[in-house]
Order: C-alpha cells, then sequence, then structure tokens
C-alpha cells in the first residue's frame, strides 16, 4: 500500500488541475469569507453594521468562516478532485498500466484513497491558515487585539472540514469507479450537490413527509449542520443547516464516506479492466 | 537464444465470452518456453489482445486455466518478474517520460536507478525530461517499452508494440525485441505483421476467431517451398515433368513450372529437362512464406494482414 500511496501522491503533486482545484477553492473562501465582507465594512453605512461585518472576520470565528463554503462549493471541487483522480486513470487508460506492474488492485485502490485523504488535508489546511494570516492581517489593520480560538476547537474545525470534504471527495471517486470515466461522474456529482439536494430539501420535504425524513440522511444536508454545529451561520450560508446535530451528522458523513469506499473497492476489485 | 523446456506460460481451455454471443477467446491451449521469442499470430480482432489481457490478470477467463511463471495471472509476484506492454502505450500526459516511469518504480517497487537504464535501452534518454503528450508515436512506443523493461523482467508481453511505427521506428522496435530475445529473457510477441513474426520469433502459435489453429516453429508452419522452373518450351518442360513427378506435383503457370519437391532435387530435374531439349533459363528453390501458410490458415484474402 506505502508503494502505491507514494505513486499516488507523485501523480497528484505533478498534476496543474490538482493545484487548480487547490487555488479555486482558496480562492473562494477568501473572497466570500474576507475581501468581499471587508469590502462592506469599508462602505458600511452605519457604525454598527460595520462592527457586525469586521465581527465575523476576526480570529475568533476562524472555525465557522474557513468550513462554511465545504457543504456545496468547496464540496463540489473535492468531488471534482476525486472524480479527476480516479477517472483520468479510466480515460487514459493508464489503470493497464499501473495494474500490470505489480501491485495488487486494492493496494492501487487503498493507496489513491489515502492519496486524496492526502491532499483533502492539505486543502483543508490551506484554507484555514489563509483565513487565519487575513484574520490577523485585518486586526493588525484595525489594530485590535487577537482572539485565538483553542487549539481543540481548531483541531475539531480542521477534522470536520476534511471530513465534509473527503465525504465529497469519495463521493466524486466512486461515481468515477461506477462510470469508468471522468465527465459523467463530475456531472452527475455537481448536479446531486447544486441541484438534487436543494430540490428535495426545499420543494419535497415541504409537501412529503418521507421526504421530510430523508432530508435528516442527504450527505449535502448532514455536512451543513456539522457546520452550524461549530458556528456557521445557518442563515445566509448556502448549505448551511441546522437540520440534524453535529454528533448526528459527523456520524453520517463517516457512514456515507465508509459505503463509498466499500463500492468504489468492490468495483475495481471485481470488473475486468479494459 | 537459449530455450530449454521450462513453461513459462501456460493456458488450458481458456475461454472469455462477453454476453452469451460474443466469444473473444475460445479453449485456447498455448506454451511458451523459456528463453524462446513466441509469436501470437492473428488477423485483428482474433483475439490476442483479450488473451495477453487474461495472462497478465486484467481480465477474469470466463473458463479455464492459466499459469504465468507458474502463478495465477496478476498475481503480485508473478508480475514483478513480467514486462507488458498491452496494446497502445498508456502514460499520465502531463507528466515526463521520466516521471511516468518514476510512478510505474514506486508501483512495481523497484529502485530509481532502473529508470534510466530502461530509459537508455530504448534510445529515449534525450527526451525523457519532455511531457508524455509533446511524443510522436513512436517515442510514446519507445516509452512503453522502457516501462516493460523496468523491472528487468523475465518475461516480455508485447502486444503489438510495432503499431503505428514508420519504416525507421518499425526497424528500430524490431531489432530491440530481437535484442531483448536473444538471451534468456522470454518474450511473448502478439502481431497481425507476418513479416514481423517471420523475422523475430522462434515459434508461433496462430489465433483465428478465438482459437489456436496451429502452434510450432516459423519453419515447421511455413513446410518447407518449392521449385520454380522457367523454360522453353514450357509445354515439353511440364510433359517432362509430369513423367518424372507426377502431374499432382507439377502447377502451370503463365510462365514457368511449379514443382512440389525438395531442394535436393533440382540438380536431377535440371538434368533430366536438358536431356529432354528442354532450355533451361532459371530453376531455383522458393521457401513458402508464413503470410501464404498464415492466408491458409485463416483462410483470408491477403489484405488483412501486413507481410
Amino acid at each position: 500500500m506505502i508503494p502505491s500511496f507514494s505513486a499516488e501522491v507523485l501523480k497528484l503533486y505533478k498534476r496543474p488541475a490538482a493545484w487548480v482545484l487547490l487555488g479555486v477553492a482558496l480562492a473562494l473562501s477568501l473572497v466570500f469569507n474576507y475581501l468581499v465582507p471587508y469590502a462592506g465594512y469599508l462602505n458600511a453605512e452605519n457604525e454598527r453594521a460595520a462592527e457586525q461585518i469586521l465581527a465575523g472576520m476576526r480570529m475568533a470565528n476562524l472555525i465557522p468562516n474557513s468550513i462554511a463554503g465545504f457543504p456545496v462549493f468547496a464540496g463540489a471541487l473535492a468531488l471534482i478532485l476525486g472524480a479527476m483522480t480516479v477517472g483520468s486513470e479510466y480515460g487514459w487508460e493508464t489503470f493497464k498500466t499501473v495494474l500490470i506492474q505489480r501491485p495488487r488492485r486494492l493496494s492501487v485502490f487503498a493507496g489513491q484513497v489515502l492519496a486524496l485523504a492526502a491532499a483533502v488535508l492539505t486543502i483543508v489546511l490551506v484554507i484555514f491558515a489563509a483565513g487565519a494570516l487575513t484574520s490577523y492581517a485585518i486586526a493588525v489593520i484595525q489594530s485590535e487585539a487577537i482572539q485565538w480560538p483553542s487549539l481543540v476547537d481548531v483541531a475539531r474545525g480542521i477534522a470536520s472540514g476534511w471530513l465534509i470534504l473527503m465525504m465529497w471527495c469519495l463521493f466524486g471517486a466512486m461515481l468515477a469507479f461506477v462510470f469508468r470515466g471522468l465527465a459523467l461522474p463530475i456531472g452527475l456529482g455537481v448536479v446531486w450537490i447544486l441541484g438534487i439536494e436543494t430540490l428535495i430539501v426545499t420543494v419535497a420535504a415541504n409537501l412529503l413527509d418521507s421526504a421530510k425524513t430523508l432530508e435528516k440522511g442527504l450527505p449535502g444536508v448532514n455536512a451543513g449542520s456539522l457546520v452550524a454545529a461549530l458556528g456557521g451561520a445557518v442563515d445566509g450560508t448556502p448549505g448551511v443547516n441546522n437540520t440534524v446535530g453535529g454528533t448526528q451528522a459527523a456520524l453520517v458523513l463517516a457512514a456515507y464516506a465508509l459505503v463509498f469506499i466499500v463500492v468504489g473497492g468492490l468495483v475495481l476489485q471485481r470488473r475486468d479492466v479494459v | 537464444m537459449a530455450v530449454n523446456e521450462e513453461v513459462l506460460v501456460e493456458t488450458k481451455g481458456l475461454s472469455k465470452s462477453y454476453g452469451s454471443d460474443v466469444v473473444a477467446v475460445d479453449k485456447l491451449d498455448l506454451t511458451v518456453r523459456r528463453g524462446e521469442v513466441y509469436g501470437f499470430l492473428g488477423p485483428n480482432g482474433a483475439g490476442k489482445t483479450t488473451t495477453l489481457r487474461m495472462l497478465v490478470g486484467l481480465i477474469r477467463p470466463t473458463s479455464g486455466t492459466a499459469s504465468v511463471l507458474g502463478l495465477p495471472p496478476g498475481h503480485p509476484d508473478g508480475l514483478v518478474r513480467v514486462g507488458a506492454l498491452i496494446e497502445s502505450p498508456a502514460f499520465y500526459p502531463h507528466l515526463s517520460g521520466q516521471d511516468n516511469l518514476r510512478v510505474l518504480a514506486r508501483y512495481a517497487g523497484v529502485t530509481k536507478t532502473s529508470i534510466e537504464g530502461a530509459l537508455e535501452t530504448v534510445d529515449l534518454a534525450g527526451r525523457a525530461r519532455d511531457k508524455f503528450s509533446t511524443y510522436s508515436l513512436g517515442m510514446k512506443q519507445r516509452l512503453g517499452m522502457a516501462a516493460a523493461l523496468l523491472k528487468d523482467p523475465e518475461l516480455l508481453i508485447l502486444d503489438e508494440p510495432t503499431n503505428g511505427l514508420d519504416p525507421a521506428g518499425l526497424a528500430d522496435m524490431r531489432e530491440l525485441i530481437r535484442t531483448l530475445g536473444s538471451g534468456e529473457r522470454t518474450v511473448l510477441l502478439s502481431s497481425h505483421q507476418l513479416g514481423e513474426v517471420e523475422q523475430i520469433c522462434d515459434r508461433v502459435g496462430v489465433i483465428s476467431a478465438g482459437r489456436l489453429i496451429a502452434e510450432d516453429t516459423v519453419e515447421e508452419l511455413r513446410g518447407g517451398g518449392y521449385l520454380l522452373v522457367t523454360a522453353s518450351p514450357l509445354h515439353l518442360a511440364q510433359q517432362r515433368a509430369d513423367q518424372l513427378l507426377g502431374p499432382e506435383w507439377v502447377t502451370a503457370t503463365d510462365l514457368a513450372l511449379r514443382l512440389d519437391v525438395d531442394a535436393e532435387s533440382a540438380g536431377r530435374i535440371n538434368r533430366e529437362l536438358v536431356n529432354a531439349g528442354v532450355e533451361v533459363t532459371e530453376l531455383r528453390w522458393v521457401e513458402r512464406t508464413l503470410e501464404e501458410v498464415f492466408l491458409q490458415m485463416t483462410n483470408q484474402k491477403g489484405d488483412d494482414g501486413d507481410s
């Protein structure tokens, strides 16, 4: 498994598209959590509104700020990362080149999952680090004292953010294993995140009791609930909600991740590579 | 070439079907011995690639068994001793040739030093740092060969390695395969190019519609040749040849006679024809080509495979 992990890391590290996804995730986080609010702060109509906006950008809000976009936008990017990593192997037919070297199929699969886990952790850490630096810079500009969140809270925030993105990433990877390609998994996955879940939550759940029950088990809803449990604003942040509690949300996301791993591994193990 | 009787690849009743209608490989019994260059010959769609994919564990047989280096196909302990190039070379386009081999070396668990050696062997060291996507087809094929050689394998499985190459690339690749197969290494070469197999291989298995229809040395498959006689007057020459050999061994063409005899008879036949008043202007031994044998076996009309 270690040789496969090492090979997968090298492939991802050298892949420009992986860096583009990291850059886009980082840019989205900084623009919508700091740049746009700071512009709003500078143009605020009154002092009270300005203070409210400024409070949102302080270091104390590092965790909810960093993971607020994870249920939807960063989640979609993580899904693309997973689908791209696996789907390209089918598109370029490189699975056959890899599998005739030596490793067992499940070793290759485990290497891919571990490499994706490392890549997702990198994305989360970069977003947290950039958020912290930006909050620090704003505090210095405003000549304010810095109130750091506790290390335990930061660790919990990073772990939760990683769980959300990893779940979406594995969803993309699983779709790529199932459909043996790249375009369809990305299309279906993004439609699910941005469209289908929203339809279930906003339309079906208001009409059907069964849909209301189903809503509590949806991956995006649970991702949003986990963000809310860590202080994410429920109003106005796409995907963030308080439908279920934080513990349940974390368990449901972990269960989804496990299911995606099992399905992906089974498909690779059992199917012919043509 | 150092062939011995140790069997490296063996299939027994190996079959692969897709659904109930398509039988890609049908009860194939194949034997490749250590040290030989084995040509796996067949027209396009005969089942060559499907067979090779089964031998490296990419696809599973519907029935039958196969062993490679004494192990089931796809077993890691077997694969580490096998180098393979299956169909077109498939690599990561955003990586350089060298980085592609680094990735594969990590999977295979071989050292980085083997990368340089493999690149030198296929004469690609000068372009090793260029991206794979910028390579010509010939360079891609050579990188595929380098990947197959990374593990310094006992057994090389090459699936149509000369496909798409220009004449110079074709000659280089054939020379490389010949060199690789000249020592202890065993080569299983799939091809539909008859000339290639004839030039390179010690033994040949002919596959058609998923079935192995012949397996023997190139010489045995060709089964000798015939005497071609150009003479005047031709009808007199034919008359005398019929008397000497029997009409079933004599075939007249527009300008010559084809005599199905062994090469040693040439002197005697020449003498008899001259004594009968025939002017013999040409008498030569013609080897049957593998193409003739192949087309006869596969019942083809001629323009499917190159020769």
